[in-house]
């Protein structure tokens, strides 16, 4: 009927990333009051497994590969670290944000889009992976478990796995209604991924039938790419295709997260 | 066995200890995907196992333990039962019996009926230990299929992994009733994950200096090793007494606090 | 006319599969307005609150919030909205501030002027003191008004309070009506569901009476009395009532307007309620007890839809 339009005041801001920023903001507020308790499971932890595998274990192992059994799982934990805490922080606390807390229905009341949501979600995860993979590469430097000064391009692929990784958990979490089907994704997914995917040892040791797992398993490709990173050497398959894999689950894990985020805020 | 032990000194009736068990058998059924849930439990075990003892113990070989020598697998395969029986016991007796006490104000009704604090604390942690043993017997099951026990060393396994279960899961029913909020769960998942690398289940702790391996063998996760793994490869000696005892003086200690505990927080 | 509406609606509908939730409705919200719905659960309140609030798409019919198409311009509208929902979504993990300056930063707020307003509005819900704390010890009162402040962070033109007191004591509610009250005195506008007609009495200037997702009535809460009840009610209770309320009702025809038997009681709709009471002892009933009351949105619903507004 009519088209005059009334004068936006206040808000209706034409910059586009500011709700994005704003929902960051959100998280570094949270992180803020619980990172102390964080430090233990995404530092501490991983430095014990390193003791206690690294050196109790690989006292027997001897060498791999041509080094030896720390330096070679430096790499593994690292990557397995870093996916230990995407799939944990894109779990319980995304679907708790749809059902319990409703934090995300907030949002939306507010000019925030669902898009805006799932890419200030995975921004955050990304600089909370960061923050991690610097303190363990510190640490990691004066066990002599860097062979390279490669070692940085960790940063990178861990940031690329947060993203290959975050958002078709994301768009899980976005689907289920019953918490309990994580413990069908922890079980299914996430153990197997962890433990085959050539972190404690090379998947050719792995019968042939279950290769497969790992070859599919986004953590076996940045296993690939940081253990070639932190030896200084090239990874098994040309990086392209590692890359190019990663990528590929970031880009469709990021379609499913927005189109799950729009239709669960929706109704 | 725990029931009869105590029951000298208060009355437990097993019929309301049993229906404290029903409540939770209801509970678990009541999930979206019960089944599912309960089978793949057996699943998780198999991983590791496959994994660790044979991905890993493909690179270690054979090593030395006791004087005898025995695949990697073969050692490790017993302490990731150990590990198995403490996890099951202490994932329902920490986390989901702090919900029920705190959150869910379980108990708080079933106190109203004539079922004491006691048979309260019996029955869950008899409920955890029958859904924790579930996994340890498959888990035994697999480890005679693959040939890193005798089928006599998985019988007398097994009912150490019970002792294990209740000796874990009396402890962490306790702790739990101490628990100032989750994230104070941090903290004892921490704890556990320590004990868990570092109470002989990857490597000897004879490798360990001295005073560590003093450290470890006071700490109750070592003992349950040392007794299941002892079982399982059939190298028995009088120190698996020694295990006995503080598994066993771990299950009645832990129940009597608890349910001292769940008493002063519910009954006053 | 139409031009200045907040919210203009023509035959809206919302449909959840097979069940129709919203109708066909409409109606004109102006600038400066408490305007309500009431109804019991399930009329429709909150669908049609959730399209007002652009969050879900109506199925049919004509939607224009601030002029504008909420499903096109969703975002531009919410910007200068304030919704404060049913179901409280504050972020238990943040302190009381900075839930405000946390939602004021979603729509754009400078970070130094969201902490302004915040400690504006927390002293304005009456929650200063409780600034840094935490928001789950908040009593369910506290909890509502600070969502109340949340919803005001953006200084809306519009406010969305959808079953703004339901599930507080008493006293909790008169605080957040007294600082309803106020917003409205700022000429702030207001749109609110409710199923208390006490609470569309005290706030709204126009409201309409939702039932099986249609608009049964609308008007001042005075002009509905006025149309769909009599000034005042007087309720009888027999001593051997229940079955018999309906010969009772039998006796009493004639008196006043209208007779009404419910379960528990007999309602005697009348201008003069002395007189009727009169008129009922003098056919020789006697009735347990007898209440002369004003009439209320309450008896407009019954009249409405046969039935009580809380079942």
């Amino acid at each position: 009927m009519t088209t005059e339009t009334t004068t936006v005041r206040g808000a209706g801001d034409p910059r586009p990333l500011r709700p994005v920023v704003a929902v960051v903001e959100r998280y570094l507020t949270l992180y803020r009051r619980l990172w102390q308790a964080s430090v233990f499971s995404s530092f501490i932890l991983p430095i014990l497994f390193l003791v206690s595998i690294g050196i109790g274990v690989g006292g027997y192992v001897g060498s791999i590969e041509g080094v030896d059994y720390l330096s070679w799982i430096v790499p593994g934990v690292l990557v397995s670290t870093a996916f230990q805490i995407c799939v944990g922080e894109s779990t319980y606390p995304v679907l708790g944000d749809f059902k319990w807390v409703r934090a995300y229905h907030a949002m939306r009341a507010a000019p925030v889009q669902p898009k805006d949501i799932v890419h200030g979600h995975l921004l955050y995860m990304i600089f909370r992976v960061q923050l991690s993979i610097v303190a363990f590469l510190l640490v990691v430097v004066f066990f002599g478990g860097l062979h390279s000064p490669w070692a940085l391009a960790t940063l990178p692929i861990c940031a690329l796995l947060t993203a290959a990784v975050v958002t078709p958990v994301t768009a899980f979490a976005a689907t289920i209604e019953s918490d309990s089907y994580f413990a069908l994704l922890f079980r299914f997914v996430v153990i197997p991924a962890t433990l085959f995917s050539g972190v404690f040892f090379p998947v050719e040791q792995l019968p042939v039938a279950i290769r497969p797992v790992a070859y599919a398993s986004p953590v076996w490709h940045a296993v690939e790419l940081s253990r070639a990173a932190t030896l200084g050497r090239a990874p098994s398959w040309p990086i392209v295709v590692h890359i190019g894999y990663l990528l590929l689950w970031a880009v469709v894990g990021l379609l499913a997260a927005r189109r799950a985020f729009a239709r669960r805020l929706e109704d | 066995m725990m029931t009869t032990l105590v029951a000298a000194r208060i009355s437990v009736s097993p019929g309301r200890v049993g229906a404290v068990i029903n409540r939770n058998v209801g509970a678990l059924r009541s999930g979206p995907s019960y089944w599912v849930v309960l089978i793949s439990g057996f699943f998780e075990p198999l991983l590791y196992l496959l994994s660790i003892g044979v991905g890993v113990g493909a690179l270690v070989g054979d090593l030395t333990f006791d004087g005898q020598t025995m695949s990697y697998a073969a050692f490790v395969a017993p302490a990731m039962l150990a590990v198995s029986a403490m996890s099951g016991a202490l994932a329902e007796t920490t986390f989901n019996f702090f919900f029920k006490l705190k959150y869910m104000k379980t108990f708080e009704a079933v106190l109203a009926t004539p079922v004491r604090p006691f048979e309260i604390a019996v029955g869950e942690l008899v409920w955890a230990v029958i859904r924790g043993s579930l996994y340890t017997a498959i888990f035994l099951g697999f480890m005679v299929a693959m040939g890193l026990t005798t089928v006599a060393g998985a019988l007398a396994a097994f009912p150490a992994t019970v002792l294990v279960g209740l000796a874990f899961g009396a402890v962490g029913m306790w702790v739990s009733t101490l628990m100032r909020g989750w994230q104070d769960f941090d903290l004892l998942g921490t704890g556990q994950f320590a004990l868990f690398l570092f109470s002989g289940t990857f490597s000897p702790v004879q490798n360990y200096p001295v005073g560590v391996e003093i450290l470890i063998q006071l700490t109750p996760l070592y003992h349950a090793v040392e007794l299941v793994r002892a079982l399982c490869t059939g190298i028995v000696g009088p120190g698996i007494l020694v295990n006995i005892a503080y598994l066993a003086v771990m299950g009645v200690g832990g129940l009597w606090l608890a349910s001292r505990r769940v008493e002063k927080m519910l009954c006053l | 006319m139409a031009d200045q509406s907040l919210i203009s609606a023509r035959g809206l509908v919302k449909r959840f599969g097979d069940f129709t939730a919203v109708d066909g409705i409409d109606l004109e919200v102006a600038p400066g307005e408490a305007f309500g719905f009431l109804g019991p659960n399930g009329a429709g309140k909150s669908s049609t609150m959730r399209m007002i609030g652009c969050v879900s798409t109506p199925t049919a019919g004509e939607l224009r919030i601030l002029g504008m198409d909420p499903v096109r311009d969703g975002t531009r509208i919410r910007a200068r909205l304030g919704v404060c929902p049913q179901l409280d979504n504050l972020d238990p993990d943040l302190s009381v501030r900075e839930n405000l300056t946390t939602y004021a930063r979603y729509f754009g707020v400078s970070r130094a002027e969201a902490r302004r307003r915040a400690d504006e509005l927390l002293e304005f819900v009456q929650l200063s003191d409780r600034a840094n704390g935490k928001v789950e010890p908040l009593s369910g009162g506290m909890k509502r008004r600070l969502t109340i402040a949340r919803a005001m962070v953006n200084e809306p033109d519009l406010v969305l309070l959808d079953e703004p007191t339901t599930g507080l004591d008493p006293q909790a509610r008169h605080l957040v009506w007294e600082r309803l009250f106020r917003l409205k005195q700022r000429g702030t506008t207001l749109v609110l569901t409710t199923h208390y007609m006490d609470e569309a009495e005290q706030l709204c200037d126009r409201l309409v009476v939702m039932d099986g997702g249609k608009i049964v009535a609308e008007g001042s809460p005075r002009a509905l009395i006025e149309n769909y009840s009599t000034a005042e009610v007087v309720e009888l209770r027999f001593a051997d009532g229940l079955d018999s309320n309906a010969q009772y009702a039998a006796k009493l025809d004639g008196i006043g307007e209208r007779v009404d038997p419910l379960p528990d009681r007999v309602l005697l709709y009348a201008d003069d309620g002395d007189a009727a009471v009169a008129e009922v002892h003098r056919r020789g009933l006697s009735p347990a007890s007898v209440l002369v009351r004003r009439s209320t949105l309450e008896d407009v619903f019954l009249h409405l839809t046969g039935r009580t507004l809380v079942d």
